[in-house]
């Protein structure tokens, strides 16, 4: 089966600030691959590399070495981007254009016919509950609007690899719940859904398979039931012991 | 082509959207309309510099328009992060570049045949007659050279990152152009070599953007240029465009997204 995210030895290094010509590397040799239908958490705390990750498969930073593909085509492509949609982790949209606008704009970008784009728009404003305000600037919007219109237009090109950099931060438990139901949604339409996420219980109920990065460095990966069976603990308990973190109460 | 099509159309709506371009829009249209209902005794030199102030008008709120648009395009673009689920879409940099070229231009031009159309009535009402060709070569050539500015403050803005510091540098850089450009080989005549080279490179290096201001002709009433000569500055302008885009091109390819 041909993966749809296929990472080899990916290795991300950045000359850090304020340190003269010292490097900081962010992905160190990162192996990945994960197949159609799946729904993939990438977990790992503040700075462990995760948005750098999610960066390079969305051809935003360039890697250092190794390489990086969605499905088969290498990211730096802009073809390789033509099937996948992304919801970035705040809402960053041209505030000024109202939630339909914006959606007919990224229509346009992914070249829908305006019937088809008409009909995915009424379709996508009805599913993020926005159809009776989407006449409305988005700057008028609250922060759960706005995260909504962000999640329409991630579907807007009925995408087969959604990459969602920490949907729900930031939302109320209704939005959160609204979230994790288009992600099962999604799974069930057999999209691949890959998504970072701090919200560990959240992974544990929707992803397939997780894979944990602390410092650059992918520190496991497999299916949640079978990483739950092999480490005889939650998935919090096994993130906490990668990334070092000893409770008070176990000191 | 839709994708730059796309882009330049956001470009349109947010300009559209903006309470200082209809500051700036509605002054200059009121002043335009102001200077052509002033009777002046029907002396026909008044009425020439009422024409004259009224092109000059124009020619600095089109230049302020096309400069403060493209100035902040791209910093916001960074700024704003607007940038990042664009180019998660199958978008390229040139692309948005082009976009916003295209946008940035089209904005320029609606302003400007909207001036024109001001300045076209007040003129002709006052004047009784009507050159309209005249003032279509004039609209044209000074469109095609707010192109060479617009391209000139896209680079700008991937260079410097403050779009005020950009602003003001492409604002004296090509007022400086318009007024002391044609007279760059002159100076050269006069300085000793190898000033004399430097400042000679310079008069063929810069853009002209002088022989696209026919304001005189206008106010005098003199004849059009010829459409030749109409066609090769407007290849010109298109060529420094496309160059200043290609280098704008090649320095945001590689540039980090975050400001």
């Amino acid at each position: 089966m041909e993966p749809i995210i296929e990472t080899r030895n990916l290795r991300v290094e950045f000359r850090a600030q304020n340190s003269g010509s010292e490097k900081k590397v962010a992905v160190k040799d990162l192996n990945l691959r994960i197949c159609g239908g799946e729904v993939f958490g990438f977990l790992g705390p503040n700075g462990a590399g995760k948005t750098t990750t999610m960066n390079v498969l969305l051809g935003f930073v360039n890697a250092t070495r190794g390489s990086a593909c969605l499905f088969g085509v290498d990211v730096r492509e802009p073809i390789a981007r033509q099937r996948i949609g992304y919801l970035p982790e705040l809402t960053y949209y041209y505030k000024f254009l109202t939630a339909e606008e914006l959606l007919r704009f990224y229509a346009r970008i992914f070249g829908l016919p305006r019937a088809v784009a008409d009909q995915r728009i009424e379709q996508l404003l009805k599913l993020v509950e926005l159809d009776t305000a989407r006449r409305r600037l988005i700057k008028t919007y609250s922060k759960g609007m706005q995260q909504r219109v962000g999640l329409a237009q991630a579907l807007i090109n009925n995408p087969d690899l959604l990459i969602l950099d920490e949907p729900t931060s930031g939302l109320d438990p209704l939005g959160r719940m609204k979230v994790r139901e288009i992600i099962q949604r999604l799974k069930n339409e057999g999209k691949t859904v890959f998504f970072s996420s701090h919200e560990l219980g959240e992974v544990e109920t929707v992803c397939d398979r997780v894979a944990i990065i602390n410092q650059g460095e992918l520190k496991v990966e497999g299916r949640v039931a079978d990483l739950v069976r092999e480490h005889q603990a939650n998935l919090e308990r096994i993130f906490l012991n990668i990334i070092g973190y000893q409770p008070e109460s176990d000191a | 082509m839709n994708t730059i099509f796309a882009l330049a159309n956001v470009v349109i709506k947010e300009l559209c959207r903006r309470k200082d371009f209809y500051v700036l829009f509605v002054l200059t249209a009121v002043l335009t309309l102001l200077l052509g209902s002033v009777s002046f005794f029907q002396d026909i030199k008044v009425v020439r510099y009422v024409k004259e102030i009224a092109l000059l008008l124009i020619w600095i709120s089109a230049l302020v328009i096309a400069i403060a648009t493209t100035a902040r395009q791209l910093p916001a673009e960074r700024e704003h992060r607007t940038i990042f689920p664009l180019l998660a879409k199958p978008v390229t940099r040139g692309q948005v570049i082009l976009g916003k070229f295209v946008g940035c231009w089209l904005a320029c031009g609606l302003a400007l045949v909207v001036f024109y159309l001001f300045f076209g009535v007040v003129s002709g009402s006052r004047e009784h007659s009507w050159p309209v060709l005249n003032w279509l070569q004039a609209f044209w050539l000074q469109w095609s050279m707010l192109g060479i500015v617009v391209a000139l403050v896209l680079l700008g803005s991937i260079v410097f990152a403050a779009p005020s510091s950009n602003a003001t540098i492409c604002f004296i850089l090509v007022l400086g152009i318009l007024l002391l450009g044609r007279h760059l080989n002159q100076v050269a005549l006069q300085q000793p070599e190898p000033l004399r080279s430097v400042v000679y490179g310079l008069y063929f290096f810069i853009p002209h953007l002088e022989w696209y201001d026919v304001r005189d002709l206008i106010i005098y009433d003199h004849q059009l240029i010829g459409w030749g000569d109409c066609a090769l500055a407007s290849l010109y302008a298109g060529v420094y465009a496309a160059l200043l885009l290609f280098g704008a091109w090649l320095l945001f390819r590689r540039k980090p997204l975050h400001l």
